[in-house]
């Protein structure tokens, strides 16, 4: 079974959504959850001693030195299984309600968006990442504009800006990423091609590689997004869908953040050492000022939105330590950030449902009361969100904050300050939804059977990772001693 | 009959090779067939021209398929059939067929009787054809006005409507100017090099080692080169292009926007890259600040637009600036990329503007942007091509309009211009702006109350407005076919991309 079916079922169950849109919401659960079966069969298959694995090399646009290349390895072969569980997550929160307009479509771009994704993770070939990394915007630009929350004209306001404002970086990338191949063929006098390994090995000159590391970072970094490129975020968090919201901000952010491991660190390695320190700053502006906008919103949604922003502050910290420590930390904290953030989103969806549609932190309060198994819930992921220690979260902003120290002292110092910033967001949403005073509007009930089967399953992962976080940690090791291999200043081995 | 034969020894008729030249004789043929035919009486006439003049044109694809890969030196040097001419006659061929059916049911087709209507559209093609297959500076400007001046009748076909008269005549005034700037910049270039044959003025280019100091040279050039920017809606010549084709008759439009640009930038390509292809470093400067100029200024203008024809010129007149890129350069690469763009432009615009045909006939007059409000929801079978094409223009992946953008980066970057790759890349950022707008609407905003219910707005209500509500099946698949082939040449480029290769290697003296 090659990549190539992995990442092309869910293009096809969507297809076939579109086609009949009467069993579009169980036919389209069917898919993911055949993707998530798939994906999880690769990772049975895996070994964690080779490089890449389950390679798919053809030449594509051999005019061009194009090739349709996948493959597999430490760096991506967690983030493909958990883009999977967090679409099979996402559809399974858009079954539940049943009243999309419109439901062939509807599936039609939330699976697209999957392929977009896993496409995105698995692509070997630079212009094949570029093209499924602009691909990836299409679906949500119409799942936020037709399905989103809020008043049309208001809507489709955001959507066009979240449009435009991620769709500026992917074009600039992809004029340094075609520059990338041209001018590295020109320096080394060698063919055109744009296959990442082979970018790697050629590296180009200095001030080439400066220029073109500066339109990779900003596409990546609007995608994140980081501070202070996150102009879209407040609007398009509060009227995207719920379900395309979790998959968006779980997974999507995520594939920026492997952008960086997989093509900036290796291919513009002295760019990457030249702008350490900047990158550096950016992530830990984005982890204050992440953390401040949260704990001083009251919107539930963008509580988990600004959180995110802190979050991939720290993921950014982590890779731009420019050690092992630090990347398999952003790594690590990637899947737990993926983890807990649908099942936030989801909380925060019955939350609101919870206390008269609003989802403002004001309207809520007492809902622990009749709903006790929901409160334990949130207050897991909770948990996790803020690092507690014994969390797999803990152990991912440990290896970065040990990653970072090692790098650069001050900055570490500053990004510690973030740990404790999230505990106060976090548990300052949790005691004013939950706990306080019953809010006017407040009609709390006990989660059912439908919502429990996509928190559960999500709250056990969450759970087994804090148990065994080895095993992202050992998987990725040998790829994140090779992401880091030329920018790193020393090889340490920690386990 | 001694004295004949010596006679005939004697004086050197050129020779003439009719195999080479039929595809140009099949159009001459068919066009004033289908002026001939179009003088009967009867209903039948209506459906016999356009058939008719599609058959032609699939009559000189045939041939130009037939001829394909010969490199033929036509009416002794006066013009050049090679791959370059015939992919481009292709081109031509294929924007013609689909302006043919999607003016089958026009007014404009009626009004100026169809024979004239389609046989006019025919000679145009021709001039296009001779155009770039010039080789020799008069047979350049003979086709470009055998392309210009049947434009000029065409876009005042809708007799009885104002704003298509009013067209007519703007196009003719300011054709007119680019005509007379172009023939002049061509007598400087004869005057500066002493020929009028490609051949010999890139010889005397070469000799002359370079003509930095050469002015009578360099105004030609620049003269020429204004005179072809004028028909290639390059800025800041492009003013006359959103009012002529917003009053054109919606068919002619589509035609001037796609086989009129295809025509100009294949001439430039020949022209630059052949003739003058010796002082590239005097030329490809001022072009390249003209097509940078062309991106923003297009781009910029098309964002302000609430009528989708004046849109789509706007956004013609920045991918005419893309399409420059690929002539800066001077390369094969360039060469080939300016081809390959040429071809997807082709498809994109030519679904865009099928649809704008098809609400038309509905809308009445109206091509505003919000008559196209809801329409993913009214009428998917149109919305869906639309939407692709507009996708495709903004270059996102999977349309040829990336690949083709990949393609134009690519020369460009190799032929260090990256900087005006950058400016390429900011204009397709800003376009985004009004592409994604018509999306939007068609897919985010409700159909007004009239539309959503199915009457048309236009009074009447006759039986023949009832009917039209639907769009006309040769409408329809105009639409899809240029649609999918965005999609299929968008992952699959491969065929296109030997073709233009083929069109490429045909600039035998660029690298």
């Amino acid at each position: 079974m090659t990549l190539s079916i992995l990442i092309w079922l869910p293009l096809v169950v969507a297809v076939l959504c579109a086609l009949a849109p009467r069993v579009a919401p169980r036919l389209a659960l069917l898919g993911a959850l055949a993707t998530l079966a798939i994906a999880i069969s690769f990772v049975v298959r895996f070994d964690s001693g080779h490089g890449m694995q389950f390679v798919t090399d053809r030449s594509w646009i051999s005019a061009l030195g194009i090739s349709y290349s996948l493959g597999l390895d430490g760096l991506n072969l967690v983030l493909v299984l958990l883009s999977t569980v967090l679409f099979a997550g996402a559809t399974l929160m858009a079954n539940l309600r049943a009243d999309w307009e419109r439901p062939g479509q509807f599936y039609l771009w939330l699976l697209a968006s999957e392929t977009f994704v896993l496409g995105a993770f698995c692509a070997q070939d630079l212009i094949l990442f570029v093209a499924f990394f602009d691909l990836m915007l299409i679906p949500f630009y119409f799942l936020t504009g037709i399905w989103g929350a809020g008043e049309r004209p208001e809507r489709v306001r955001a959507t066009t800006k979240l449009v435009i404002y991620t769709l500026v970086g992917s074009l600039l990338m992809l004029a340094a990423a075609v520059a990338t191949g041209v001018l590295t063929a020109q320096q080394h006098d060698a063919d055109l091609t744009f296959s990442l390994a082979a970018l790697a090995r050629t590296p180009l000159s200095t001030g080439s590689q400066e220029w073109i590391f500066l339109c990779f970072a900003a596409a990546f970094l609007v995608k994140m997004p980081a501070f202070p490129l996150h102009g879209w975020l407040p609007d398009g968090y509060r009227t995207m869908p719920l379900p395309a919201l979790s998959a968006f901000s779980g997974v999507v952010s995520k594939v920026a953040a492997y952008g960086f491991l997989r093509i900036v660190l290796p291919v513009f390695p002295d760019a990457s050492v030249h702008f350490q320190e900047l990158l550096l700053l950016i992530a830990v502006a984005s982890i204050l000022y992440g953390s401040a906008m949260a704990f001083s919103t009251t919107n539930a949604r963008l509580v988990v939105g600004f959180s995110s922003v802190a979050q991939m502050g720290f993921i950014t910290l982590g890779i731009f330590a420019l050690n092992q420590d630090g990347v398999q930390g952003a790594l690590l904290q990637m899947v737990n950030h993926g983890l807990v953030t649908l099942p936030l989103f989801f909380i925060v969806g019955l939350l609101a449902a919870r206390a008269g549609g609003s989802e403002d932190l004001r309207d809520m309060g007492g809902i622990a009361f009749r709903a006790p198994v929901l409160a334990s819930l949130f207050l897991i992921v909770g948990l996790a969100t803020l690092a507690m220690p014994g969390s797999a979260n803990f152990v991912g902003e440990f290896l970065i904050l040990l990653g970072v120290f090692k790098a650069k002292v001050v900055f570490a110092f500053v990004a510690a300050v973030g740990v404790a910033m999230a505990s106060v967001y976090v548990l300052r949403a949790f005691i004013r939804a939950m706990h306080n005073r019953v809010g006017p509007s407040v009609d709390s009930r006990e989660v059912g059977f439908g919502d429990l089967a996509v928190l559960a399953p999500m709250v056990l992962v969450i759970l087994a990772l804090a148990l065994y976080p080895q095993f992202g940690l050992k998987r990725s090791e040998a790829a994140a001693q090779a992401a880091v291999a030329k920018v790193g200043p020393e090889i340490n081995i920690i386990r | 009959m001694n004295v004949l034969t010596l006679a005939a020894a004697h004086a050197k008729a050129p020779h003439i090779d009719y195999a080479g030249l039929s595809p140009f004789i099949a159009l001459t043929a068919g066009a004033i067939l289908t002026l001939l035919i179009g003088l009967a009486r009867g209903r039948w006439v209506r459906h016999a021209t356009p058939l008719l003049s599609i058959a032609t044109l699939g009559a000189a694809i045939g041939l130009g398929i037939w001829q394909f890969d010969e490199t033929t030196s036509l009416v002794s040097g006066a013009m050049l059939a090679d791959d370059l001419t015939w992919t481009l006659l292709f081109a031509f061929a294929g924007a013609g067929i689909g302006a043919t059916l999607l003016a089958w049911r026009s007014r404009a087709a009626q009004e100026a009787s169809p024979g004239e209507f389609f046989s006019l559209l025919l000679f145009s093609i021709l001039g296009m054809a001779i155009l770039v297959a010039a080789t020799n500076l008069v047979t350049l400007f003979l086709g470009f006005e055998l392309l210009s001046i049947p434009l000029y009748v065409l876009c005042a076909t809708e007799l009885r409507r104002e704003r298509s008269l009013e067209s007519g005549l703007k196009y003719l005034i300011v054709g007119s100017v680019g005509s007379a700037t172009l023939v002049y910049g061509l007598a400087l270039i004869y005057g500066a090099t002493g020929s009028t044959d490609y051949a010999g003025i890139d010889h005397a280019i070469t000799a002359g080692n370079g003509v930095g100091g050469d002015v009578l040279l360099l105004s030609g050039i620049g003269l020429t080169l204004v005179g072809l920017a004028f028909k290639a809606s390059v800025a800041p010549f492009h003013q006359w292009t959103p009012d002529v084709y917003e009053g054109a008759p919606t068919p002619v439009t589509a035609f001037m926007a796609v086989a009129t640009k295809a025509a100009a930038l294949g001439v430039l390509l020949r022209l630059f890259d052949s003739a003058l292809v010796g002082s590239q470093l005097d030329w490809a400067p001022m072009l390249a600040a003209l097509a940078a100029i062309t991106i923003i200024v297009g781009n910029v203008g098309a964002l302000g637009q609430t009528s989708l024809k004046r849109m789509l010129a706007y956004s013609g007149v920045a991918q005419a600036g893309y399409l420059l890129a690929g002539v800066i350069v001077a390369t094969q690469l360039g060469a080939k990329a300016t081809v390959f763009y040429l071809v997807v432009y082709l498809a994109m615009n030519l679904a865009a503007f099928a649809v704008v045909v098809a609400r038309e006939r509905v809308e009445g007059e109206s091509d505003d942007l919000a008559s196209f409000a809801g329409l993913g929801r009214t009428q998917p079978l149109l919305a869906w091509p639309l939407t692709i094409a507009m996708l495709a223009l903004a270059g996102v992946p999977a349309t040829a309009g990336f690949i083709g953008k990949v393609f134009l980066i690519d020369a460009l970057v190799d032929g260090d211009y990256a900087w005006l790759a950058i400016v390429l890349v900011v204009g397709s950022m800003i376009s985004l702006g009004y592409y994604l707008r018509v999306v939007a609407t068609m897919w985010m905003r409700e159909a007004p109350a009239a539309t959503a219910s199915g009457i048309p707005v236009i009074a009447g209500g006759s039986q023949e407005a009832d009917a039209a509500a639907r769009p006309q099946p040769e409408v329809l698949a105009v639409a899809w076919i240029a649609a999918a082939a965005t999609i299929v040449l968008g992952i699959v480029p491969q065929p296109l991309f030997n073709l233009a290769a083929d069109a490429g290697r045909a600039l035998s003296g660029i690298f």
